[in-house]
């Protein structure tokens, strides 16, 4: 794994520094908060509704078990006793405070951990696959990109100030699992027919109060010209982003008012300049982060006890059937470890739950976790005769749920629970439908299905590309909640359809069991998903079981 | 002319970040019920003044609606009401803390 080079631990060292003594000087009152908001928030400082929350990166959702233990402990020391793992493969601490943030940021520190540019017009920690460089279906592992990509746009003077926060994924697999479509950059590594690595780029797509799907604007781009092109998108988005209008300032805005065309042709000028000013430098570089991502040493061993094991526990095989996904190594299994027990809250971990992960990963895991946009881990490289020992181990710490991609395992964002921007809660509601699936005991019946619920229409939880997509809002100072239903975040992606009226807090979880009912009865059978079934009978049915009442109106 | 709705004033404590209300007497409690109800607009305007004064103290002060109560002042806006006791899925924040 790629770990801190001398220029990363300084320049992080430095700014703890810096930030430690603005701290001091906003407590003792020479710094205003006028000042000192700009200042907190480049250091993923936030105010919350009830406290500070600190917003920790979790680079292309890459851990240790040293930086998970050192969260673990963060969460202990300094906050209450867990953390919040986030839609953009991040960490959050909801209750930090403030003359506590610069010993938390040295703790950071202390494992090449930091909370720069988590916040701020700059580019924002570079999101990937969290299968990356395990999953069977991929092409290349996209991190060493992801990471070139985080060491070029780190401080970088030209972008600290961009008209408006600015997100970059990257996939290496055909199967879209980082929802690159719905960034302002996705990168998705393929082969051209000569059998070079490059890059389809697509620029443009954004959730938000303007949902839309990224443009694709270069077919394949070769793996040099990488840096150069990304830069020269942004520069473009630099010069031509409004910055008139907080809500028209993304670069979905720019390409819709700019045009596809016009928009390409300036970044293909642009980059036609910068190309000759990068030498080579960048390809070095690239090469030896390529060297820190090399696949670890993997096991050779038979996997007759996971077979067995696999026959004879039924309780083992429902997890194994969802949690797990296919390896590379035929041997090897990808463990998604859930964080949506029935009940819980989406995406949060104990510090006790994040030792005892650390541990597993550093046992069977060679080592290495991840942190999924779904807010869930990953043990992406488990030799299939461990799977057993782990199953019990996670069972034993609560982490054991089998409902991997289910209708329970659902993104919520932390919403009016935590958020000051939000206009209704999203926990209670997750909460409430995962319980009421789990009494129904329908869920593994129902076979895949994404919720995804946001507190207000910046679509932290991903609500338009839920397969059931939900957004609360304050109608009236009531809470309502609004429901899309038909997205998806996949390769094919689009955004969900608004479904009609909203339904208030006490009717959302009835109204979301109608749609489910009405799925049951309507499919094919249980090889028709959800969201295949959904396609091809459209809204109709679905809002005839959302709002029977009008149904009978018309029909009378 | 519309009817001026009751307000106090809340804000944020500067370092532990918890929800605070301005009492009549110039204090910042954690309590609701302590703080000063506002029924008069100049005088709402007058009490937030003082309150964005105190930078060194609180941060991002406003105006909240707020009504009379048998105990106090309570809030009226389920936004106001979840910052009285804090979030929904845990026992963690005001009301954990008070009482
Ligand atoms: S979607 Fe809204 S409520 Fe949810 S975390 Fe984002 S800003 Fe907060």
């Amino acid at each position: 794994m790629y770990s801190y080079s001398e220029f990363d631990e300084a320049f992080v060292r430095a700014r703890v520094a810096q930030f430690s003594q603005q701290v001091e000087r906003r407590i003792d009152g020479s710094l205003t908060e006028d000042e000192f908001r700009p200042l907190r928030l480049m250091n993923g400082l936030y105010l919350q509704l009830h406290a500070y929350m600190l917003r920790v990166a979790i680079p292309y959702g890459t851990l240790n078990p040293r930086q998970m233990r050192q969260l673990a402990h963060i969460a202990q020391t300094w906050d209450k006793g867990y953390g919040h793992f986030t839609t953009r493969q991040n960490i959050q601490f909801n209750w930090p405070k403030l003359p506590d943030v610069p010993a938390i940021l040295t703790a950071l520190a202390d494992v090449g951990m930091h909370a720069i540019q988590t916040s701020g017009n700059c580019v924002r920690n570079v999101t990937s696959d969290h299968f990356a460089g395990a999953a069977a279906d991929e092409v290349e592992d996209p991190r060493p990109y992801a990471e070139l990509l985080r060491q070029w746009s780190t401080d970088h003077p030209e972008f600290q100030f961009l008209p408006r926060k600015f997100k970059i994924a990257v996939t290496g697999a055909e199967h879209d699992r980082a929802v690159i479509k719905a960034h302002d950059i996705g990168l998705r590594v393929l082969k051209n027919e000569q059998g070079e690595t490059g890059f389809e780029v697509i620029v443009g797509g954004g959730l938000g109060r303007t949902p839309m799907i990224g443009m694709t604007v270069r077919e394949f781009l070769p793996v040099n010209d990488l840096l150069p092109y990304v830069e020269a998108v942004l520069s473009v988005y630099n010069t031509l982003g409004r910055r008139d209008n907080k809500y028209k300032a993304r670069i979905k805005i720019t390409l819709h008012e700019t045009g596809k065309e016009e928009i390409t042709r300036l970044i293909e000028a642009r980059f036609a300049e910068l190309r000759p000013l990068f030498g080579g430098a960048d390809q070095n570089l690239l090469a030896e982060i390529k060297a820190a991502f090399a696949p670890p040493a993997f096991r050779n061993a038979p996997v007759d006890a996971y077979d067995a094991f696999y026959k004879a526990d039924p309780v083992f095989r429902a997890w194994a059937d969802t949690n797990l996904a296919q390896h590379r190594n035929d041997q090897y299994a990808i463990v998604t470890i859930s964080l949506k027990k029935h009940g819980e809250t989406p995406g949060d971990a104990t510090a006790d739950q994040m030792r005892l992960m650390a541990d597993l990963a550093e046992q069977y895991g060679h080592s290495e976790l991840r942190i999924s946009h779904e807010q869930n881990v990953i043990l992406p490289h488990v030799h299939k005769g461990d799977l057993p020992a782990i199953h019990a181990a996670l069972v034993k710490a609560g982490l054991g749920t089998a409902n991997v991609g289910l209708i329970s395992d659902i993104i919520a964002c932390p919403g009016m629970d935590y958020c000051a921007l939000a206009t209704a809660r999203s926990i209670p509601v997750a909460q409430e439908i995962a319980m009421r699936f789990e009494e129904l005991k329908l869920e593994h019946d129902i076979g895949p299905l994404k919720i995804k619920i946001s507190g207000c229409i910046n679509a932290c939880g991903h609500h338009h590309v839920g397969h059931i997509g939900i957004l609360g809002l304050d109608r009236a100072g009531v809470e309502n909640y609004q429901i899309t239903l038909g997205g998806d975040g996949s390769e094919t992606a689009v955004v969900g359809e608004r479904a009609g009226p909203g339904f208030a807090y006490d009717e959302i979880v009835p109204a979301i069991e109608r749609i489910v009912r009405a799925y049951l009865e309507q499919r094919e059978g249980p090889q028709e998903t959800f969201l295949q079934a959904y396609r091809r009978l459209g809204l109709g049915p679905f809002k005839e079981a959302l709002y029977p009442a009008e149904g009978t109106k018309d029909a009378a | 002319m519309a009817r001026f709705t009751p307000k106090v004033v809340t804000a944020n404590a500067l370092l532990e970040g918890d929800v605070v209300y301005l009492t009549a007497d110039d204090r910042w409690t954690r309590r609701h019920e302590d703080a000063e109800l506002i029924e008069d607009e100049a005088h709402a305007q007058l009490r937030l003044l003082h309150a964005m004064s105190q930078g060194n103290v609180v941060v991002g002060a406003y105006l909240a609606d707020a009504k009379a109560g048998e105990n106090g002042p309570e809030p009226t806006h389920f936004r106001e009401v979840f910052r009285t006791r804090g979030p929904s899925n845990y026992l963690h924040g005001k009301q954990a803390e008070l009482n």
